[in-house]
């Protein structure tokens, strides 16, 4: 039987759910300004590889994580233009650019599959991952996990606290309005979609350089994108929610190797599946805490309310709506 | 300062918006621009903000030909609007929809800005509180809020949209003390509106619009009867009484309440009868709305009882609704009454068809009869999302079952020219004489006037006039519509 | 009833568009060889003649044709209602589970027709079931469909891996390679020495004749486009939405499931934790390739068969890997959506 240690327990959700921060604070990102990017799950496939191949034929880590950010916000510009010049339906078009970036990811990545390649290592913080309890948990990883830490504050400043991140919102609930002054919402979309899938660039670096090292079909981070696209809305796009939303996944995969452990007769991608349902549940619930009912049922009970508050996502007004100019 | 508009035209298709439009404005003056709905006034106003662009025209600023291609750059020339739909954030706070938009020093705090917003809200008297969500605002405030952003942006010419629209009467006497302020300090303002009490209280001089070309101009003090002519081409009569005999009940509430819109539904309690027309009042969200959808079973009632042709109907849906004898016709025509992808043969064949199996033969007949009958400018395989709004009035009239016995309308003239308008109604009456009863709602006291028998007002959800036409005025509904019995 | 529809009188302009996206494509994939290090034209070659070049590569090409072929016809109904049911990879699955329940069960009958013929009732039921569970999420709970079908879909994944590892484990060892093979007399007829079941053909051409009939004259085809074009409209011309939407899934689930139990009985002869070979989600693929057509899918299912059946030997001949299907598939309709694109870009300026 495995032992449960927590602050083991702790420091590897802290490690494992680096890169569905990247990838799920990127995509807020992009949806915040309306524009949906279905194409996370290959994305995050094919930046992995670049991410792998790169460092492994430059044997520099920092440049693999740039490729792999570059392949990011190539794939996410590409859902953009399809959108917001071409007029094509943005699912559809993720949709195909997720099963063909996987595709590519396999067939290009194939050479270079079960090498042993470069990965980041383990860079304690100074002083602080001598901290008890705390400093294990948060200060003694690789230092994309570090990144991810910033990344929730950053992006939450950015969104909600810079004059940009006003201008990124105003686009996302009501493209018209912000034609009207002066935004221009297509350059705007771009530009998010641009940003957003740098960082889901990065979450397939994370994990080919970092959290499950190597290339390789499978790679491991299959599935990885649709989690972070689930977590947007139980993150009710707001990137410090999203962020604990991410959290908790982790957690839940974490201990599934626990439990694992504990009914070894059950095989491991049966725990893997637990978060799916545990999403679908959370979508039915964000959904009936914005009903009307709700909302009498909550009336004139500040707990209630604030409870309410926590369920209900606000999406974008216009999330996935193309603007298109008069 | 002055502005003018020499010879504007738009095109949209074969529609002329504006057909040739001249005019001019000088510094100084609040200047109203008064037609009936469909006019062309928006059209014309947004083309002076940039928000679209003219076919063809001149736009002059101190006598300099102007071009721009968007409101931001207008905005830079001084030019701003208030447009009909508050063109905001609802999910954003008053500060942060104060910002959006105003260029910004790189030290510029949100501070320096929420100061300028207190100070410029201040001067006009206006009570906004910077951290308040734009969703929880009166029209009225959001208003307010527009006209300190535009201000600050250094606007001189003002054009609002219909304002008084939608916002209460303690609203409007601030907004019109605000736009006086404002003409006072040399700043010019457009008035756009259908209301010819808007006009008299505020404007210096007005232009009439009339199916995109101007009707004529006048300084204050202004001749309504006048007015009312270069609007309509003529006054609309007052109905004579008793030229109905009202048959059985066709509909009765008995303390309905609801919710939804602006202000819900609240103990709402009438009857109707069969061959009665009865128009529907009230400022747009006053109720009416949430009053067709309890009534067509679309919305059901938190309280009360409704029961139609003496069938009880509570809380039961539309589909009931449909199979005795009743329709509802949207308002949105696009979006809710037709289905933009489907043919005009195909509506008709939703129609005719049986379970199984289309009925292609009888949909063709059918649509090609209809077509012929309601005059629909369109062919059978017509995509109905290209046929123009009238066009798709007559089409949604076509649907309309033979001998119905409930109708109820939202709004069954809007953006239609005035003679679809009237050819509604010429159709629309027929069902009055095989025993129907009618019930619609309009923004046009004048068109209530003209064709219905009973008038309800509604103000914040509530009915509080009751009358049969004849027994009552365009200004004494203008009232009650008001707030003021 | 015919349908006017512009590009049906511009056939020269359809060659266009067709020859051009091709072209795009072939550059596209030959590039992308060349950087592998593999020879394209060999490359190329090797897909033809692994697909193509026998009666037995034939077979096994018409083998992927059919679960596609089904699962696309499926499709059709919920892209109709405006749908995206991107579950049905999961509907397969619950599919082939259901039908193996069955088949376990049957192992000792005497009338092994007649538990097949139970199977395929189970298959379709399986997945119905699977993609109803993602309508009412959909139509009562305000799950959107993308979200709740990819759910289940991981869903299906736990549960097919559960059972092979679990009770279902061959006697002795539990392994990816599936449950213990069925008898032969529960496996469906084929032609000799081909693999191939006539019955499973049957089948796919059954679905495309009925989804042609069904969505072109039949009430419920011109239902399902208006609910899909306008669901508020809709409903005041008297219909139901969310019935239809659950109808669309049904039928879609129901096809999807058969191509399930036909990947077990027709195929494998047993449950795999991979029976559903993602045909379920290259079945959408398809769709949107035959820009949601009906008399487009059997030809546009059949070349991406070719292409998945032709590059299963890459690896062996060429080192390559067998996902260059995957690309070629995928950047067709990326090239596609882009030229409509284009098209509509060109006429709007």
């Amino acid at each position: 039987m495995t032992e449960l240690n927590l602050t083991i327990l702790l420091a590897s959700v802290v490690a494992g759910a680096a890169p569905i921060i990247f990838a799920t604070i990127g995509e807020t990102i992009t949806e915040k300004a309306g524009l949906i990017n279905l194409s996370l799950d290959g994305t995050i496939m094919l930046s992995a590889m670049v991410a792998f191949v790169t460092a492994y034929s430059t044997d520099s880590i920092v440049l693999g994580f740039a490729a792999a950010a570059g392949v990011g916000a190539l794939l996410a510009a590409t859902v953009a233009v399809f959108s917001i010049y071409l007029n094509q339906n943005q699912v559809a078009v993720g949709f195909v650019l997720t099963l063909m970036a996987r595709d590519l990811a396999y067939f290009l990545g194939n050479p270079y599959s079960r090498l042993a390649g470069p990965q980041a290592a383990p860079l304690p913080v100074p002083l602080l991952s001598k901290l008890p309890i705390v400093g294990p948990i948060l200060f003694n990883h690789y230092w994309p996990v570090y990144l991810s830490l910033i990344l929730i504050i950053v992006a939450w400043w950015y969104i909600y606290g810079t004059p940009e991140g006003l201008k990124l919102r105003s686009v996302g609930e009501n493209p018209q309005a912000a034609f009207a002054r002066g935004i221009d919402p297509r350059k705007m979309q771009l530009f998010s979609a641009l940003l957003g899938g740098l960082f889901v660039g990065l979450a397939g670096a994370t994990f080919a350089l970092a959290i499950k090292p190597g290339w390789g079909r499978p790679q491991g981070a299959e599935g990885t994108g649709w989690i972070a696209l689930a977590l947007v809305i139980f993150g009710g796009w707001n990137p410090i929610k999203a962020a604990m939303g991410a959290y908790l996944f982790a957690f839940l995969q974490v201990i599934g190797i626990y439990l694992q452990g504990w009914f070894p007769s059950v095989p491991a991608q049966v725990f893997q599946v637990a978060p799916f349902p545990l999403m679908i549940f959370t979508l039915m619930i964000m959904f009936f805490a914005q009903r009307e009912t709700a909302q009498i049922w909550a009336q004139n009970t500040p707990w209630k309310q604030s409870l309410l508050k926590l369920l209900a996502g606000n999406a974008p007004a216009c999330l996935g709506k193309p603007y298109r100019p008069e | 300062m002055h502005i003018e508009l020499k010879d504007i035209h738009k095109h949209y298709g074969p529609v002329r918006a504006n057909n040739g439009v001249n005019l001019k404005v000088e510094a100084g003056t609040i200047f109203g621009i008064l037609g009936e709905n469909g006019a062309g006034k928006s059209t014309l106003m947004k083309i002076l903000a940039g928000y679209i662009r003219k076919t063809s025209g001149q736009i002059l600023l101190d006598g300099h030909v102007v071009d721009y291609t968007s409101p931001a750059i207008a905005a830079r020339l001084g030019i701003g609007m208030l447009y009909q739909d508050p063109l905001d954030f609802p999910a954003l706070s008053v500060l942060e929809n104060f910002i959006i938009g105003q260029r910004r020093g790189l030290t510029q705090s949100n501070q320096s800005f929420c100061q300028k917003l207190q100070s410029l809200a201040d001067e006009l008297h206006f009570a906004l509180r910077p951290d308040q969500v734009i969703r929880s605002l009166t029209i009225g405030e959001r208003q307010q809020l527009e006209i300190i952003r535009l201000l600050a942006l250094g606007i001189n010419i003002l054009v609002l949209d219909e304002p008084t629209t939608g916002i209460s009467s303690l609203q409007k006497e601030v907004l019109f003390k605000a736009l006086r302020q404002l003409a006072t300090a040399g700043k010019i303002v457009i008035l756009v509106s259908h209301k010819l009490e808007d006009v008299e209280q505020l404007c210096d001089n007005v232009t009439v619009l009339r199916r995109g070309k101007v009707t004529g101009n006048m300084q204050a003090p202004f001749d309504a009867q006048k007015l009312l002519k270069m609007m309509f081409g003529q006054i609309p009569s007052t109905p004579q009484c008793g030229r109905i005999t009202p048959g059985k009940t066709a509909l009765v509430m008995q303390g309905v309440s609801a919710s939804g819109g602006r202000a819900g539904l609240e103990k709402c309690s009438i009857q109707f009868h069969q061959r009665e027309v009865i128009g529907l009042a009230g400022l747009e969200g006053s109720g009416q709305g949430v009053f067709m959808r309890v009534a067509a079973g679309l919305k059901q009632p938190v309280q009360g009882k409704i029961h139609m042709y003496e069938r009880d109907v509570t809380d039961q849906d539309y589909h009931v609704f449909k199979d005795y004898g009743g329709m509802y016709v949207p308002a949105s025509r696009m979006e809710e009454g037709l289905i933009p992808s489907l043919t005009i043969a195909e509506h008709f064949a939703l129609q005719v068809s049986g379970e199984f199996w289309v009925n292609w033969s009888k949909a063709m007949q059918k649509a090609e009869d209809s077509i012929v009958q309601f005059s629909i400018k369109g062919q059978k395989q017509t995509l109905v999302a290209s046929l123009s709004g009238g066009n798709q009035q007559r089409l949604l009239l076509s649907f309309l079952p033979s001998n119905p016995k409930l109708l109820l309308l939202e709004n069954p003239t809007r953006g239609l020219d005035v003679e679809s308008g009237h050819w509604v109604w010429r159709h629309l009456q027929k069902y009055c004489r095989t025993d129907a009863c009618i019930v619609f709602s309009s923004s046009e006291l004048d068109e209530i006037m003209m064709v219905a028998d009973r008038v309800l007002v509604f103000y914040n959800g509530r009915i509080i006039k009751d009358v049969p036409t004849c027994e009552t005025s365009v200004e004494e509904l203008g009232r009650a519509i008001a707030g003021k019995i | 009833m015919t349908r006017n529809t512009p590009q049906s009188h511009q056939p020269l302009k359809v060659l266009q568009n067709i020859s051009i996206t091709a072209a795009t494509v072939f550059c596209f994939t030959f590039i992308l060889i060349m950087a592998s290090g593999a020879p394209p034209f060999k490359a190329f070659f090797y897909i033809f003649k692994g697909s193509l070049g026998s009666w037995v590569k034939l077979s096994h090409v018409i083998q992927a044709w059919v679960p596609l072929t089904l699962c696309a016809c499926g499709l059709l109904y919920t892209f109709r209602i405006g749908l995206w049911n991107i579950g049905i990879e999961g509907q397969m699955i619950m599919g082939a589970v259901f039908s193996t329940a069955v088949l376990r069960l049957g192992t000792q009958s005497a009338f092994p027709w007649f538990v097949l013929i139970l199977s395929f009732v189970a298959g379709v039921i399986g997945g119905g079931l699977w993609a109803v569970i993602a309508g009412f999420l959909k139509t009562r709970s305000g799950v959107n469909e993308i979200f709740a079908g990819l759910g289940l879909n991981f869903v299906a994944q736990g549960i097919i891996l559960w059972l092979i590892f679990g009770p279902w484990k061959r006697p002795g060892v539990a392994s990816m390679s599936g449950t213990e093979v069925f008898p032969t007399e529960l496996w469906l007829g084929t032609i000799k020495s081909l693999r191939l079941a006539p019955v499973g053909v049957g089948f796919a051409v059954l679905a495309i004749i009925t989804s042609a009939i069904l969505l072109r004259y039949s009430s419920i085809g011109l239902r399902l486009r208006a609910i899909g074009s306008n669901s508020h409209a809709s409903y005041l011309f008297g219909m139901k939405p969310n019935q239809y939407m659950l109808l669309a899934m049904l039928l879609a689930g129901g096809f999807a499931g058969l191509a399930g139990n036909l990947q077990v009985t027709g195929v494998y002869h047993r449950l795999l934790p991979a029976i559903s070979s993602n045909y379920g989600y290259l079945a959408l693929l398809v769709v949107m390739l035959a820009d949601y057509k009906v008399w487009a899918v059997p030809a546009i299912a059949f070349f991406f068969a070719c292409l998945n059946v032709g590059s299963i030997q890459l690896p062996m001949v060429l080192q390559v890997d067998s996902s260059l299907s995957g690309v070629i598939q995928g950047a067709l309709v990326l090239a596609t959506l882009a030229l409509s694109g284009w098209r509509r870009f060109q006429t709007a300026n």
